[in-house]
């Protein structure tokens, strides 16, 4: 059943890395459906969070097998797509963030030639106009000064505005929906949010979808509406944001408990006893709350 | 006849669990010393090795060479040196399977002999050339300032000679010989290893893992040849190997002009050089030897490439 | 036991010339555990590797244990202060086998029953047997992370320096890391100096700690004041504001320091 608002949906999506010593299976049956909201995916090192993102648009390398059943946004089935009509979403309609803004920018050309690149291929206008819409996205990512920024390399720039300039670079062609890879991991926690509330009014702004990937569970807790989590290449729990404290699930409890606070004084930290039940296909799926679309 | 059967396949089961243990000894998550795990480690790596097809050819070419070199008397159904006139500018036939050359000798008993002569020429060019390259490319890049300035400008002094002009003036000073054409090719290849073995340092010495053996009270030297010089063996290896196939063409050309080995010393590049004003009519003569270098620097650029697949730290791991 | 006064250090030369580190003072008492907090640039793993010896060209005075330190450090020094790196994948040889990594200062300050001392230090950070012949490229970031604790443990120092020990770890590995921390200061009575940016791992660690910005101290806060958010300097109210998770009313309010 598609929702009204609904932009994304995956269904049974199975990634496989063969490798010398065996094949990997890196996510395993995960579905989940998206609309206009902020949804976050959690996990830790290994479970298949960044697949996830990457298989959407198609951005793993060639030996990486990616089978699923449905992935689908706004209705096109994006399993069928050619690379050539991939392309034309990639960016336009579906964009992505990554972590290190020093690895994602190019280092020998400046940072408004780059986002204006980036409007020109999907817009088809001369360089002045993008010169000028380019100035406008600077701005709304609340760069205070955009002609003298535009002009700067990326090496130039602290890790704070290159991260503001990589999600002016991705949502200047107006996307519906946006992959955040652990946007803000590399960052100062001050900046951090700062950053974060940028993306927030953008993505409320302009009605989008938006993929939080990350590993901080209280960050993703306090800026996303629904979390999903990962562990071992399934998802253990889809949960609202608001009622993530008050999870049942072995896994996310497991998780919060370890989590050291700044107002509690404990003993000890109590650590996660891993359960190998977690994985078997049956566990997770007697237990599901809402959001899973079978 | 069942008996026997049944022995050779008893003989076969043995060695078939012999082979699995000592492979499951190697292959084992949890060695239990530093030689098992160093082992493990070798036979990985061989294995990598081994599926590059024409790496393993290069290999086996040059395993071939050192055999040639090593059973030379055997092989080769003439003296190098003799020579026949009336047999000379003999084309390829059962007695002279390569022809004889312009003074009756055997080519292909030439061509053999000079294996020897090739091994020992890039046999001593390495020795030399690596181990001073190595070690100025490590201290210069490890203390960097002043010593680096001082290393690094001496070393490009030896990599402005070209090596043909050395070996010229090294034959003018101490006559000609393939002693002097070694010294002249290894003085001027070890800057390209200086530099290389520069480079790598410079990228490890800010590594936390060398910070850490500071802090534990380690010496420079300790650090060089114990922490640094492991890290740049593998870019230098291959290197170094890849450079063979240009020492060879090198000590050819030397021997060409002359300058190198002197006759009647069978040495490829000399014969080439001989065989110059007999191209037309008696191809053999330059074209033997001139395969013979060519085969074997084949060899080693494909070994060369075949190691740094295997050796290259990016792709370790 | 660790007394730092007046701590500068300038790196570049004239106009880009760096102010790093600015009179920088604190005193920490021998089976304390001390925390440095702070973003980046702040100068906290600055003033850690003034400490350790891995800069030398600072100001001010260092005493350790009552002894003035110089610039220059020797074998001495390394025995009594140990330092355990942030990135698990940087600090550990990556052709040097476990055993070797943890042989090499025993081998270095001439100690002798050098095998039952590698034994014994694997089994304090909780690694058995099986992991002493590997390499580091066989083992977890959590596993690297306690050989380097292992590493630092074996010269059996007196002040452990903690550079950012977990951030780079699972938040599940990074509890189990933690824990181990403290079950070895209490079992040998050391003392920690740990950098961290998380006020929460600064919290579980720390009884005191100095919050520094831009190379100077901006306050030094006991543990029980972190817990209580009990704060004066304005910086250190937002640094605890926004570890407390994402708030877009607050996050409005944050000012640049």
């Amino acid at each position: 059943m598609i929702q009204q608002d609904q932009l994304l949906q995956v269904t049974n999506l199975n990634i496989i890395f063969p490798s010398p010593k065996g094949d990997v299976h890196a996510v395993k049956d995960i579905s989940f459906s998206l609309g206009k909201e902020k949804i976050g995916l959690v996990g830790e090192s290994g479970s298949g969070k960044s697949v996830t993102g990457r298989a959407i648009l198609r951005l793993l390398p060639p030996y990486a097998k990616v089978s699923a059943e449905e992935i689908s946004f706004k209705g096109q089935d994006l399993l069928s797509f050619s690379e050539k009509e991939l392309r034309r979403i990639r960016g336009k309609e579906i964009s992505m963030v990554m972590q290190d803004p020093k690895y994602s920018l190019n280092p020998v050309r400046t940072v408004g030639q780059q986002i204006s690149e980036a409007y020109i291929v999907h817009s088809k206008v001369s360089k002045s106009v993008a010169r000028e819409q380019t100035l406008k996205m600077l701005t709304a990512v609340r760069i205070r000064n955009p002609e003298q920024v535009y002009k700067l390399y990326p090496h130039e720039v602290s890790g704070g505005m290159g991260q503001r300039i990589m999600i002016a670079m991705m949502l200047i062609p107006e996307p519906s929906l946006l992959i955040a890879d652990e946007p803000t991991s590399a960052l100062d926690v001050t900046v951090q949010l700062q950053v974060l509330a940028i993306l927030d009014d953008l993505v409320t702004q302009r009605g989008m979808g938006l993929i939080f990937i990350s590993h901080d569970l209280e960050l993703v807790a306090s800026f996303c509406d629904r979390v999903i989590i990962m562990y071992g290449g399934r998802i253990m729990e889809v949960i609202n944001a608001a009622d993530l404290h008050n999870s049942t699930h072995p896994y996310t409890r497991g998780l919060l408990n370890c989590l050291p606070r700044i107002e509690g004084r404990n003993e000890r930290l109590s650590t996660l006893v891993r359960d190998d039940a977690w994985l078997d296909a049956d566990f997770w799926h007697s237990n599901d709350s809402d959001g899973i679309i079978i | 006849m069942q008996e026997t059967q049944y022995g050779v396949n008893k003989l076969m089961a043995d060695q078939q669990t012999i082979y699995n243990r000592a492979k499951e000894w190697l292959l084992t998550d949890t060695p239990a010393s530093a030689f098992q795990a160093a082992a493990g480690r070798a036979y990985l790596g061989l294995l990598e090795f081994l599926k590059n097809r024409l790496a393993v050819l290069g290999l086996l070419i040059i395993i071939a060479l050192v055999f040639i070199a090593l059973f030379a008397p055997y092989i080769a159904p003439f003296d190098p040196i003799l020579t026949n006139l009336s047999q000379r500018l003999q084309p390829f036939s059962a007695e002279h399977i390569f022809g004889t050359d312009e003074v009756g000798r055997d080519i292909f008993s030439r061509v053999v002999w000079g294996s020897r002569l090739t091994l020992y020429i890039i046999g001593l060019v390495a020795i030399i050339a690596a181990p001073v390259g190595i070690i100025v490319g490590t201290v210069s890049g490890y203390f960097g300032g002043f010593v680096d300035t001082v290393l690094m400008r001496i070393t490009d002094i030896f990599l402005a000679f070209p090596k043909l002009i050395l070996a010229l003036a090294f034959v003018a000073a101490l006559g000609p010989g393939i002693e002097n054409a070694i010294i002249a090719i290894a003085i001027t290849s070890w800057p390209p290893y200086a530099r290389i073995a520069r480079g790598e340092t410079i990228t490890i010495r800010n590594s936390d893992f060398i910070r850490a053996i500071k802090l534990q009270g380690a010496g420079a030297i300790r650090i060089i040849i114990r922490h640094v010089m492991p890290l740049c063996l593998s870019s230098l290896i291959v290197r170094v190997t890849l450079d063979m196939a240009g020492i060879i063409i090198t000590a050819a050309g030397l021997g060409f002009l002359g300058l190198g080995a002197q006759p009647p010393s069978p040495e490829w590049g000399a014969m080439t050089s001989s065989g110059r004003a007999y191209i037309l009519d008696h191809w053999w003569l330059i074209t033997m030897p001139g395969m013979a270098i060519f085969v074997v620097s084949l060899a080693f650029n494909l070994l060369g490439d075949g190691l740094r697949e295997v050796l290259d730290p990016k792709s370790d791991d | 036991m660790l007394n730092i006064s007046n701590l500068n250090i300038y790196f570049g030369h004239g106009s880009e010339k760096n102010h790093a580190l600015k009179d920088v003072s604190f005193e920490i008492k021998r089976g304390e555990s001390f925390g440095l907090v702070g973003e980046s640039g702040s100068g906290k793993s600055t003033v850690l590797n003034c400490i350790s010896g891995l800069l030398n060209h600072w100001q001010g005075t260092i005493e350790v244990d009552g002894e003035v330190v110089s610039q220059k450090r020797d074998l001495a020094f390394y025995r009594k202060v140990q330092l355990v790196f942030q990135d698990p994948y940087g600090s550990l040889h990556p052709r040097h086998t476990i055993d070797r990594t943890l042989k090499e200062p025993l081998a270095i300050h001439k100690f002798t029953d050098i095998n039952h001392r590698v034994e014994k230090v694997l089994s304090e950070v909780d690694l058995g047997s099986q992991f002493r012949f590997r390499y580091p490229h066989q083992l977890s970031g959590g596993q690297r992370q306690r050989v380097a604790v292992a590493r630092a443990l074996i010269l059996e120092p007196e002040i452990i320096l903690l550079d950012e020990p977990t951030s780079a770890l699972d938040v599940s590995i990074q509890a189990e890391v933690l824990n181990l921390l403290q079950d070895i200061r209490k079992e040998r009575n050391l003392t920690y100096v740990m950098v961290s940016h998380d006020l929460a791992v600064i919290s579980y660690m720390c009884e005191n700690c100095a919050v520094m910005s831009q190379g100077a101290v901006v306050e030094m806060i006991s543990a029980e004041q972190l817990q209580s958010g009990d704060l004066t300097q304005n910086y250190t109210k937002q640094l605890f504001t926004a570890s407390k998770g994402y708030d877009r009313a607050a996050i409005d309010l944050f000012q640049d320091f």
